[in-house]
């Protein structure tokens, strides 16, 4: 077990590095972050000096090696446009994504995982059609329309939710949340819907052709002509077979709901790291964009790992058969 | 130094509640936040403005934007070279020091030293000296009637503080360690800074010590940056803001009609204008190949003419446009009202291009942003289909600002037609004309942000003259002469002033400037 995740967090280093230099060999096309930090009057000469006290003009392969050379200090450098720390920035920012993709995950999760295994049970009841029509909705509305939309009706109109922002927050420790406040919890909400919209489903059609698939199976039968209940079948037997597929799905998806905030913390304006990726994006804020691509590519291969360790967990021939094999 | 920011800025928030008496709090939100509280770091008119709250200059602007006393009570020229500014008394900076002479010669210093963006506020070469604790004198080399244009925002720093505070010199752009001067302001304005996060929320609070008499009633002010339109808008229409800036124009009307904000819109300062690249010898992006259409004045006359600008106006602009024959806003040029627009004549156009030898038009590449300015790019793809009725055949190129600039930019130059927008920063006619017309090299040498390259010796010698000359009446016939000349050479094609649209909740009054720029101490809330 040990050796797996040692080897499994050597990989890690690898996908990072890759990652980074495939950055920096696309952050030429950017544009000129120069042009961004000073006003329109700077002269020629202000800008060519500060373009060579940042090391633009270096090779790309000497800039490269300089960010990982300080990124294994964790040392990201200073944001251009800001003029901070960029671990700090993440840091700060880090907390606001990451209730939100938790809620969102949570909200996924919550009404996928039922919706699925009602619509796989009950196939033509009116109810699994309400559910999948509204799957479908879920599936093909791009999300910054879900969240205008959402705004609207329950910002606007009704005047239920606060249109954007993250509400009060409440430092504990490093950790700014915004859990514990009533203004927090509802300012959660709307981006927690809108994020968490599209992974709920896909997680309910997931497990509704899981359940449809494994409800046909013999020990489904079996299980049935001893008389046990319906409710032992579903849950005991047919849900808990269904479930590696779809943890695998979630742990995947959970990563994507961090990287992909970036839309939703844009149209609700949440203070979290995709919006401050994406504003680097504006203004070829270099050493923003290079730290959030590299910790993106950390998340997704940390939760990979995390859902290799779980599935040993949950389903006992993984664990045999990495055996016989490693 | 985050986390003592955070536990301010929690403070702050707990303090709103708990505090007694009615509080009036203004929740305003820009397109972007505050990042340095440097006024010196950088030069761009959102920062500037909004620290303008805090800091003051010697001048002032009012709403009409003509010149007032700031910190300077009166003003004197002795002589061309040489004027004396009296200062105001008894004014303290927030930490309770007293405002003298001493710190004026400091703030000169400080803007004019190392890694300072605001050099062109203040001749280089000008001498600033202490008369006694109230007086300053500016001694220059050369005569500047438009010397105080811009001190409005040359917002003068406490010298005791910055001292203080390691804030002597500006932080370079470069800068790896942050100054602790970048999060923290010191200066005499009616509202302090009660927290900063850079880039994302600021809270002002009144500054009760202020010597000028108050004409707002606000005991706080938030600022947030929210970049998306949509949310910003929303936010106004629900209540969660009481001002926003800008409003995009299409959002305008449905403000309007709501009952709780409406949309306040006015001519800009900025005007937008076409380059044309008469620089190279051959044009870049088209298929004439051994010769610059563009050389040749029918050409460029011929492009402007096939430009319905009142179509523009009404169509892509919602009325919210000024279409103008200058390259200033005519709130800046007293002579403004003799100069007239070409007329909009696709006839006389094409008439135009078959003289020049361009009967069948030529193919044009045009380079256009798509985030820097009202409906740029709507603009641009406006320009392209009206061109195309004169046989100019146009592959528009629409990308993000920070590839446009770089591209179009020095030194590259590399764009045959283009559009741009510029601010008078200094709020008169000689910054744009030497910034956007006069004659530069492949290098830009000159006329750094002439992007068509654009040259007329007769214009550079009269800014040459321009630059020295003392006598306002006469100044401003020299600068009517050069822009007679770039009308008639049709240098550069000037489009409109775009609007500023601002979203204010109906709460409220606050006076819009031209120049874009809020100042709280003139918002009354009800």
């Amino acid at each position: 077990m040990l050796a797996f995740a040692i080897r499994r967090l050597f990989e890690a280093l690898m996908v990072m590095l890759a990652v980074a230099l495939i950055a920096f060999a696309l952050f030429r096309y950017v544009g000129d972050p120069v042009n961004q930090m000073v006003g329109q009057d700077a002269t020629l000469a202000d800008r060519a000096e500060l373009r060579r006290h940042l090391g633009l003009d270096d090779p790309v392969i000497v800039q490269f090696g300089r960010f990982v050379s300080h990124a294994v200090r964790f040392d990201f450098g200073i944001s251009y446009q800001l003029k901070q720390s960029v671990t700090g920035m993440i840091a700060e920012r880090f907390p606001a994504t990451f209730e939100l993709a938790l809620a969102a995950a949570l909200f996924a999760v919550v009404f996928g995982i039922p919706m699925g295994v009602y619509t796989g049970i009950y196939r033509d009841s009116w109810l699994s059609k309400v559910f999948l029509t509204v799957s479908l909705i879920g599936i093909s509305l791009p999300t910054f329309l879900i969240g205008i939309l959402l705004i609207y009706l329950f910002a606007v109109k009704l005047g239920w939710f606060s249109s954007f922002g993250r509400g009060e927050v409440i430092t504990v420790g490093f950790w700014r949340t915004g859990l514990l406040t009533i203004s927090g919890l509802k300012a959660l909400v709307l981006p927690a819907i809108t994020l968490g919209l599209f992974q709920m489903t896909l997680i309910t059609r997931l497990v509704r052709a899981e359940m449809l698939e494994v409800l046909r199976t013999d020990y489904i039968k079996f299980a049935r002509a001893r008389g046990l209940s319906d409710r032992a079948i579903n849950f005991g037997h047919a849900l808990r077979n269904t479930l590696v597929p779809v943890i695998t799905i979630i742990g995947l998806q959970l990563g994507l709901i961090i990287a992909f905030a970036i839309i939703t913390e844009s149209v609700f304006q949440w203070p979290g790291m995709g919006l401050m990726f994406i504003q680097a994006v504006q203004n070829a804020d270099i050493p923003v964009m290079a730290a959030y691509l590299l910790l993106v590519a950390f998340l997704f291969v940390l939760i990979n790992l995390i859902v290799d360790l779980v599935y040993v967990r949950i389903d006992p021939r993984i664990r045999i058969y990495s055996k016989g094999t490693g | 130094m985050i986390l003592r920011l955070l536990v301010v800025t929690f403070a702050v928030l707990c303090g709103i509640g708990a505090s007694d008496g009615p509080t009036k709090t203004l929740r305003f939100a820009a397109q972007g936040g505050l990042n340095s509280l440097d006024p010196y770091a950088l030069n761009e008119t959102f920062s500037q403005g909004t620290l303008a709250n805090v800091m003051e200059g010697l001048i002032k602007r009012d709403e009409n934007l003509k010149i007032v006393p700031g910190l300077a009570e009166r003003w004197e020229q002795l002589d061309a070279k040489h004027w004396r500014f009296h200062l105001r008394r008894g004014v303290r900076f927030h930490d309770g020091a007293p405002f003298t002479a001493d710190d004026v010669v400091f703030s000169a210093e400080r803007a004019r030293g190392p890694n300072s963006q605001i050099r062109g506020r203040i001749p280089a070469d000008a001498q600033v000296v202490k008369v006694d604790d109230y007086t300053v004198d500016f001694i220059l080399t050369a005569p500047n009637p438009i010397l105080n244009y811009e001190w409005e925002t040359w917002l003068i720093f406490s010298k005791s503080w910055a001292e203080a505070n390691g804030a002597v010199h500006v932080q370079p752009a470069s800068a790896t360690a942050l100054n602790p001067s970048a999060l923290k302001a010191n200066g005499t304005g009616p509202f302090m800074i009660a927290s900063h996060e850079p880039g994302t929320r600021t809270v002002f609070k009144r500054n009760p010590n202020w010597w000028g008499k108050t004409q707002h009633n606000l005991s706080e002010v938030v600022l947030q940056a929210i970049p998306a339109d949509a949310t910003r808008v929303a936010a106004l229409l629900s209540g969660d803001l009481d001002l926003i800036d800008p409003v995009p124009v299409q959002d305008v009307e449905r403000i309007r009609q709501s009952e709780i904000a409406d949309a306040l819109v006015k001519p800009e300062l900025r005007t937008m204008f076409l380059n044309m690249d008469s620089f190279r010898d051959e044009l870049l992006y088209s298929n004439v190949k051994g010769k610059n259409p563009f050389k040749d004045a029918r050409v460029r006359k011929a492009l402007y003419q096939a430009i319905d600008i009142e179509t523009i106006k009404t169509k892509i602009m919602r009325g919210m446009s000024q279409p103008t024959p200058l390259m200033i806003s005519p709130l800046l040029f007293p002579l403004a009202g003799e100069f007239h627009r070409w007329p909009y004549d696709v006839a006389s156009a094409r008439r135009l291009m078959a003289e020049a030898g361009y009967a069948d038009g030529f193919e044009l590449g045009m380079d256009c942003p798509n985030d820097r300015y009202v409906n740029d790019e709507e603009i641009c793809q406006a320009v392209a289909a009206m061109l195309s009725r004169i046989g100019v055949r146009v592959k528009l190129n629409v990308m993000p600002k920070a590839k446009y600039f770089e591209k179009i930019g020095p030194k590259r130059y590399d764009s045959s037609f283009n559009l741009l927008g510029w601010t008078p920063s200094s709020l008169e006619s000689y910054g744009v004309l030497t910034n956007t017309v006069r004659c530069r090299d492949a290098e830009g040498r000159g006329g750094t942000f002439n992007f068509g390259g654009y040259c007329n010796p007769h214009i550079d010698a009269l800014l040459n003259s321009i630059l020295v000359e003392d006598d306002m009446a006469k100044r401003n016939e020299l600068i009517a002469e050069a822009f007679r000349l770039l009308h008639h050479d049709v240098g550069t094609i000037p489009l409109h002033q775009q609007s500023l649209a601002w979203g204010v909740s109906r709460k409220i009054n606050v006076l819009q400037r031209a120049d874009n720029q809020v100042r709280f101490e003139k918002i009354w809330m009800q």
